[in-house]
């Protein structure tokens, strides 16, 4: 008997020990957690290196130069051998903890001896992190490569206890994440807000009000993937899915330095927007796009393609030293295809080799090198003599125009300007850069390599130019590339990526939620031949999407970020999308694709006050008619003064590649919705439209409703949105001449025939409410 | 605030904070944001790293940059010697080779330029003014003037963007942003960071939004650009058929929809626009108030200058930010274009400091009659100097001078600065001689002067903690009284 009492409490103990090693590991937000803590491996990736980089690796990491105490400790060899500069002391003896010095060191409070030091600003390690490196060094000390540079491979499907939620792969993962946690997932969202949010991430527009009828009433079992395939076929897909390229490619109307002119880069965007609407599987998107100019069958469309290395800006600033510029625009394109193909942040070996990652410089000025045979000047000139492009450029004519460039769409019959790359006849010798500096080479000369920590580049299968760069990269081996792609849809979709540091994978980088996840679908993604439909359709037909967003105290309070998908993630639109629902839905949006950027409504002042004088866009000088009606991707950005509506909704300012925009909530938004002519005329055109009808006051508002909020209203939502509108209108029917004021907003021509204008103007004030709904612009 | 919406806000009070504007100061926290905090630090990084580090000097800034770059051998850095050798060439032993802008290095002589204009010491420390800004002479005894700044950059762009950021190239946080980061508004109603613009009529260099741009920084920390003309602030202004209570009653319904779909959904976000909404229709009522010049006094006209009530003036730009700032805006800063002198100088100088004299000066005294200079620093600066010997034919009377980084003057006064002159230039007013300051200790300092050091003052983005002064910047403590 009381044997079983000391058993009893034994197995409480253990209970309570196994609940609390799951709290720790609950805050690493891992997927993969197993039921045993004393067995459990610690693992290097997992445990051990995030802490190493970021607390140890600044002094005695792989930046050489830097190394203190001769100690490296991103490599087993160097951590595990006797110590130069204390005789007969190692940092790390495998097996056993109290005789490695570095378990010692971290665990000092001696500012002599502690490690970190206290003059490196970093905080010591806290006990639970001491604890780790103790049992992982008992374990044996074993280091693994980076997660991120070993090539994915599909793991198992993991088993669940719920076998009836999943709908495909993807929801094995998330449910089998969810189920360790003892979570479980929201039930599937209406059909109103699936139409919505398959609209908003397929088309980045919102449904007609024949399409929510078409699909609303839809009773066919399937008919939510028959709405995604045509969805997915709609034009506006490649619209949507160009404004995750545009910012990684830091796509502008304009050159960006100080004198800011016009270039034309505008046949580029789309480019991209067709490649997306064509389907060009990713691996051809990111060949054409690196090498277009090399391929062995070039044509002008795949040469146009290069121009998303011409994005980044360009001097016109009058003085200024060639070298000095030549340089840094191939600094720029390093930082890109770096960041935006590969998701590591390689600028740091510019100057040295790197503190975290195996980056050394050499390897940086190879890869650097690949640019720097281009025929690109730093400086052709001032802007009294500025060009709509620079060289190398492509020329395309009104016949290319008509034939195999047909989306290049203009009015304009002149030959267009694009700068593109092309590679000189004498390539230019490449070295390393001391401190990254244009004027300080060193003797040290490097060959175009790819980086080879990566992925070796096997010169007898790549050549030594673009063309070699895109076959390296495009590999199926690459252990990078699909992971970063499908992981930047993954934000689009749900907010956050799967690697949260979606332009870092490197050590620094934030470990991915759900590991086997992200490699399932970079595998899967390059067997179905880098297909993006596909991918973006699994993601899309997932019960992990389908669910609905509401938010339980029990979620916020145990998954406030909701890592672990337990819900459907609400998202801000993007600022683009803002525009565009609001012009869709008002039956104002110009749905043309493609062509010059255009200006719509803008503030008063915002290029006047910041221009030196120069050039033609020093002065405003706004568009009219439909083209004050296009998609929010086809403002015009001048990038030293980019749209002003757009920023405040934190639109990149595509000054340089950007892989994550922020997500911001503030007064200055709440000014623009209130206060914006684009969404004053909005509200006027809707509400002059829907009072021509011949329904009833309470029908007209559910309609508009309906038209903004893709969902009906609810009881409460009416009762007041009609209370509020009679009121109006009551005030509207004594006062014409603020009824013709309301009215008169906006450029759109007024309706020429009769209407209850007093309904239309409190039907504006009340639609202008509806805009300004927290849903109105939430992805729910 | 309902209960509920209190519940909302608590609930997660971490993230909205992440997601909120200008109030970061006003709110529970007070004034006291730390970095990391909207990372999902661990505990002790949070608390290891909370703002201020230490007592500040300088509660605000108001930076007066003069954008295009001054000549300091025309306004500071008297060189006599210069004069005597007017027209003859720069010795090598002087130019040691120095590189030099596209717009010169050509030229087969580098003739030396003396100061056309007349010279006089002012103050008890005996600072060097020229003729052209009487009234800046006229405050010596509140000026520290740094005669030995460097820079690394020889154009106007990376070298504005280097002054304003820390760096460069690239997208990082502008002073002001990095301010507002770690300090927050003392204002609930405006934003902690605030830009204006204006021009002059000398030879102009563009001013653009990366200068004020929040970084990898969340965006409420961007700077917004005030003016003085009808709309102060961008959508500010409520269309014509929109009056005050009309607004309310709008604002009221949006909030009670609002709330019903808090309700509904559960997701605080939803609180928090309601709040920022609430906050708009404060600020709407609050900026226009300190925007208007209207009903300045007397005294305070005649001080600025009759310039100060023409809206966008440099002038009427001093006085806002004198407003701003008294009510509680952290980091008002201002840009005048119009200083990129490379021919004409002595015409172009003189126009540029009738903008700007006076009115510089007048904010001084302004803040300090008012008590304020003590908490305030202000800053007046270009992005580098000029040379010392001509670009283009050098007349008697007329002379350019192109970009030179090596050495130029900037002053400061109030917000914990030691009244005085800092560092000496050579004879020839090409190199300089002791005490030189770089741009990273000048962000150092300043940052000291607000009570944060610098180099604690970290935001860990893409694997790197970023900090304005990069990986340099030595507080210059001979300049802190």
């Amino acid at each position: 008997m009381k044997k079983n009492w000391i058993n009893h409490k034994l197995t409480i103990l253990i209970a309570l020990m196994v609940i609390g090693y799951i709290a720790i590991g609950a805050i690493r937000y891992f997927a993969s957690s197993t039921k045993n803590a004393e067995k459990e491996l610690v693992s290097y990736n997992r445990d051990i290196r995030p802490i190493l980089s970021d607390k140890c690796f600044t002094c005695h990491g792989p930046d050489v130069k830097k190394v203190k105490a001769d100690l490296r400790l991103d490599q087993a060899t160097y951590a595990y051998a006797p110590l130069k500069k204390s005789k007969g002391k190692f940092a790390i003896v495998p097996g056993h903890p109290e005789l490695s010095e570095l378990v010692t060191r971290i665990e000092s409070t001696d500012p002599k001896i502690m490690m970190p030091l206290p003059e490196s600003h970093l905080t010591p390690l806290s006990a639970d992190e001491i604890a780790l490196f103790k049992k992982w060094i008992k374990q044996g000390a074993k280091y693994e490569k980076h997660w991120a540079f070993v090539t994915p491979v599909k793991a198992k499907l993991p088993a669940l206890d719920n076998t009836q939620w999943p709908s495909n792969e993807i929801d094995h993962f998330v449910l089998a994440a969810m189920e360790a946690k003892d979570f479980s997932p929201n039930e599937e969202a209406n059909k109103p807000a699936l139409i919505k949010r398959a609209f908003v991430d397929i088309t980045g527009l919102p449904p007609t009000h024949a399409e929510y009828q078409q699909w609303n009433n839809n009773t066919q079992a399937n008919w939510y993937q028959q709405m995604v395939k045509a969805l997915l076929k709609k034009p506006a897909y490649g619209e949507k899915m160009g404004v995750l390229w545009l910012d990684l490619a830091r796509y502008a109307d304009s050159y960006g330095f100080q004198d800011d002119n016009i270039r034309t880069q505008w046949p580029w965007r789309d480019w991209v927007i067709n490649a997306f609407n064509k389907n060009l599987p990713y691996d051809q998107f990111l060949t054409q796009q690196i090498a277009g100019d090399l391929l062995p069958n070039a044509t002008k469309e795949t040469i146009l393609a290069t121009a998303f290395f011409r994005n980044h800006k360009y001097t016109e600033e009058g003085g200024v030293i060639e070298e000095e510029y030549r340089v840094s625009y191939n600094i720029d394109k390093t930082k890109t295809y770096g960041k935006a193909v590969l998701g590591v942040t390689i600028e740091c070996a510019q100057c040295h080799d790197h503190k975290y990652d195996p980056f050394s410089a050499k390897d940086y000025y190879q890869l650097y090198g690949f640019f720097n045979i281009s025929k690109e000047k730093g400086y052709e000139g001032d802007v009294s003599i500025s060009t709509p492009a620079k060289t190398p450029k492509l020329f395309l004519t009104a016949a290319d125009r008509k034939t195999v460039l047909q989306y290049i769409n203009t009015k304009d019959t002149n030959t267009l300007e694009v700068a593109v790359m092309g590679d000189s006849n004498k390539p230019r010798p490449t070295y390393i850069l001391n401190r990254g500096s244009y004027d300080a080479p060193s003797n040290v000369q490097v060959q175009p390599t790819a980086l080879e920590s990566i992925m070796p580049f096997d010169t007898t299968k790549y050549p030594r130019n673009r063309l070699g760069l895109a076959g390296w990269t495009v590999n199926k081996k690459n252990p990078l590339t699909a992971r970063v792609f499908v992981n930047f849809i993954w934000q689009e979709i749900f907010g956050k990526g799967i690697v949260k540091t979606s332009g870092d994978y490197g050590l620094q980088g934030e470990l991915p939620t759900h590991p086997e996840l992200l490699d399932w679908l970079a595998v899967d993604f390059m067997e179905h031949n880098w297909d993006i439909k596909y991918l973006m359709e699994k993601i899309v037909t997932s019960s992990t999407y389908k669910q609905s967003s509401e938010i339980k105290p029990k979620q916020l309070e145990k998954d406030p970020d909701n890592v672990y998908y337990s819900r459907s993630p609400r998202i801000r639109y993007k600022a683009e999308t803002i525009r565009d629902f609001i012009l869709a839905s008002s039956g104002l949006l110009n749905y043309t694709i493609g062509g010059p950027s255009v200006k719509p409504y803008q503030p008063k002042g915002v290029w006047e006050s910041t221009t030196s004088g120069r050039g033609v866009l020093a002065s405003y000088k706004q568009d009219h008619n439909s083209d004050l009606y296009r998609r929010g991707l086809y403002t015009f950005i001048k990038l030293t003064a980019p749209p002003p509506s757009m920023m405040i909704f934190d639109a990149s300012n595509r000054d340089q590649c950007e892989a994550k925009r922020s997500s911001t909530n503030t007064p200055l938004q709440a000014l623009n919705m209130l206060n914006d002519p684009t969404i004053l005329e909005a509200s006027r055109v809707m509400a002059q439209k829907i009072s021509m009808g011949a329904e009833s006051l309470d029908e007209k508002i559910e309609k508009a409703f309906e038209s903004i909020l893709v969902r009906p209203a609810t009881r409460f939502e009416k009762n007041k949105l009609v209370k509020y509108c009679e009121n109006q209108l009551a005030v509207y029917q004594q006062k014409p001449a603020l009824t013709k004021e309301t009215l008169a907003i906006g450029e759109f021509a007024q309706p020429n025939r009769k209407y209850n204008e007093a309904e239309a103007a409190a039907l504006m004030k009340t639609i202008l409410i509806m805009y300004n709904l927290e849903e109105a612009i939430t992805k729910s | 605030m309902n209960e509920f919406l209190e519940h909302g806000l608590n609930q997660n009070r971490r993230k909205f904070l992440s997601k909120m504007s200008l109030g970061i100061g006003g709110l529970a926290l007070g004034s006291l944001v730390a970095p990391g905090l909207f990372e999902g630090k661990t505990e002790e990084e949070l608390f290891a790293n909370v703002l201020p580090h230490f007592a500040p000097k300088a509660k605000r800034v108001i930076y007066l940059f003069q954008n295009g770059a001054p000549s300091q051998l025309d306004l500071f850095d008297y060189k006599p010697k210069l004069q005597s050798m007017h027209g003859e060439d720069l010795p090598a032993s002087i130019r040691m080779g120095q590189r030099l802008t596209g717009m010169t290095a050509n030229q087969a002589k580098f003739p030396l330029a003396g100061s056309k204009f007349n010279f006089s010491q002012h103050g008890q420390h005996g600072a060097w003014f020229s003729e052209t800004i009487p009234h800046i002479a006229s405050i010596a005894d509140d000026l520290c003037i740094v005669k030995t700044m460097y820079t690394e950059a020889i154009n106007h762009d990376p070298a504005l963007t280097f002054f304003q950021t820390g760096a460069q190239v690239g997208n990082r946080p502008s002073m002001g942003s990095w301010i507002s980061y770690g300090l927050g508004s003392e204002n609930k109603n405006l934003p902690a960071f605030c830009v204006l613009l204006s021009k002059g009529k000398g030879n102009g260099q563009g001013v653009y939004s990366k200068l004020w741009n929040n970084g990898f920084l969340d965006s409420i920390h961007q700077g917004v650009q005030f003016t003085s003309g009808e709309e102060p602030v961008k959508y500010l202004t409520d269309p014509s058929f929109i009056q005050r209570d009309d607004k309310r009653a709008m604002l009221d319904e949006i909030a009670s929809l609002n709330e019903a779909s808090y309700k509904e959904i559960g997701d605080p976000e939803i609180v928090a626009k309601i709040q920022q909404y609430e906050l708009s229709y404060r600020m709407q009522m609050a900026v226009p108030e300190i925007t208007s010049l209207q009903n300045e006094p007397e005294s305070i006209v005649k001080m600025y200058g009759p310039d100060c009530l023409v809206p966008g003036t440099y002038a009427a730009n001093c006085l806002l930010a004198r407003k701003l700032s008294e009510n509680g805006v952290r980091f008002v800063q201002l840009y005048h274009q119009g200083w990129d002198a490379h021919d004409n100088l002595p015409a172009q100088l003189e126009g540029q400091c009738k903008d700007v004299d006076q009115a510089s000066a007048a904010l001084v005294k302004d803040l300090k009659q008012r008590g304020l200079l003590d908490e305030t620093l202000v800053i007046w600066g270009g992005e580098f100097g000029r040379t010392n010997y001509c670009q283009g034919a050098l007349a008697k009377d007329n002379y350019g001078r192109d970009h030179h980084p090596r050495c130029f003057t900037i002053w400061m006064a109030g917000g914990g600065v030691k009244p005085g002159v800092h560092g000496e230039t050579d004879e020839f007013g090409y190199n300089i001689n002791t005490l030189p300051v770089h741009v990273h200790d000048f962000h150092a300092t300043v940052m000291h002067l607000m009570g944060v050091q610098h180099e604690d003052f970290t935001f860990k983005h893409l694997g790197r903690r970023y900090r304005l002064t990069d990986v340099a910047g030595n507080v210059i403590n001979e300049i802190i009284s």
